[in-house]
């Protein structure tokens, strides 16, 4: 009996030690994983409240340098195709939300921007590069992974076919 | 004659604006970029990797000189956090971590938020540790990001802090 629980609880263990240091699960073409934060202005932000719109996540901070260039097309791309069901919701890797504030400020963004953590970065596969945008479909499974300088022309193809236009 | 005198004049002052303006605005090539980091100094990642397991005096200290959301999902094993540098916060973490160090102490530092000629800390961070006056200082070369060129290809990583 002894032996059965020592053997039981070293199993249980073993499990455990195993789910830390599991690496982060790559959500591409699986349910975007959820989140729910509060962006910049105070508004809650639950991923949830999306489902039925296409949602293009982008994950940026305020030191890279192609973000800046994509930030301003994502907020033109809201007011163009915001009445179609596209929401961009954008995700600050910043350690801190000041120099977030000043961008956002100076990039004139009316898109919500929410401050990221390593545990949304894993949630995502790993943000260990910037930027990366996810394109989530109108039932919630992530379509497609854009990482660094992309492709604006293609993508925004892209978000079209996913609004059906 | 005169007319076309100032038009030469402004042709060329505009064109030498242009270039002054691409330079700085170009994180590529402007001061703080990672091309500022002569040749010599970079290391690739699988050299790195070899020098990790080696023990003594050719052990690299090896430091992440970007973002600590990023530092903290994963990071070279035995790393210190030391940014971001293109920031006077990273800058002065990264004087205070390598203080103690000796002066011709193999340090590599890394970065890897973004492609290599984008990264706005790298540069920032060897300059730094070239005018601190050490004088084996490394960067590892990540060609795109840490992502893909360090944790996809399976080199070792830590996470957390």
């Amino acid at each position: 009996m002894r032996r059965s629980l020592v053997l039981l609880l070293s199993v249980l263990m073993a499990t455990l030690y195993e789910g830390s240091s599991q690496s982060p699960v790559d959500p591409l073409h699986k349910a975007a994983p959820q989140f729910k934060r509060t962006d910049l202005n105070g508004r809650s932000i639950d991923l949830r409240d999306y489902r039925g719109k296409v949602v293009l996540l982008n994950f940026w901070a305020t030191w890279c340098a192609s973000c800046q260039v994509e930030l301003p097309r994502f907020d033109a791309w809201q007011k163009k195709y915001g009445a179609d069901g596209l929401q961009v919701l954008t995700v600050s890797m910043d350690d801190g939300d000041a120099p977030v504030r000043k961008t956002v400020r100076r990039l004139h963004l009316a898109l919500p921007v929410v401050m990221g953590d390593a545990k949304l970065g894993e949630a995502y596969g790993g943000v260990l590069g910037l930027p990366v945008t996810f394109l989530i479909g109108r039932d919630g499974v992530v379509e497609a992974k854009v990482k660094g300088e992309t492709d604006l022309a293609a993508l925004e193809s892209q978000v079209r076919r996913m609004l059906g236009k | 004659m005169r007319k076309l005198l100032k038009c030469v004049v402004f042709v060329m002052f505009a064109g030498l604006a242009g270039r002054v303006q691409a330079q700085f605005s170009n994180p590529a090539s402007g001061p703080g970029s990672a091309s500022t980091v002569p040749q010599a100094q970079l290391m690739q990642a699988a050299e790195l990797v070899k020098l990790l397991k080696s023990s003594g005096t050719d052990r690299p200290v090896v430091f992440q000189v970007g973002s600590l959301v990023m530092f903290q999902q994963a990071h070279i094993p035995n790393s210190g956090y030391a940014g971001p540098t293109s920031q006077s916060n990273g800058l002065a973490l990264l004087k205070k971590l390598a203080a103690p160090l000796k002066k011709d102490q193999l340090i590599v530092i890394y970065c890897g938020c973004c492609p290599w000629g984008r990264c706005p800390n790298i540069g920032p961070a060897y300059k730094q540790l070239h005018d601190l006056g050490f004088t084996n200082v490394k960067a590892l070369f990540l060609a795109n990001n840490f992502g893909d060129d360090w944790v996809s290809k399976g080199y070792p990583v830590e996470r957390g802090e």
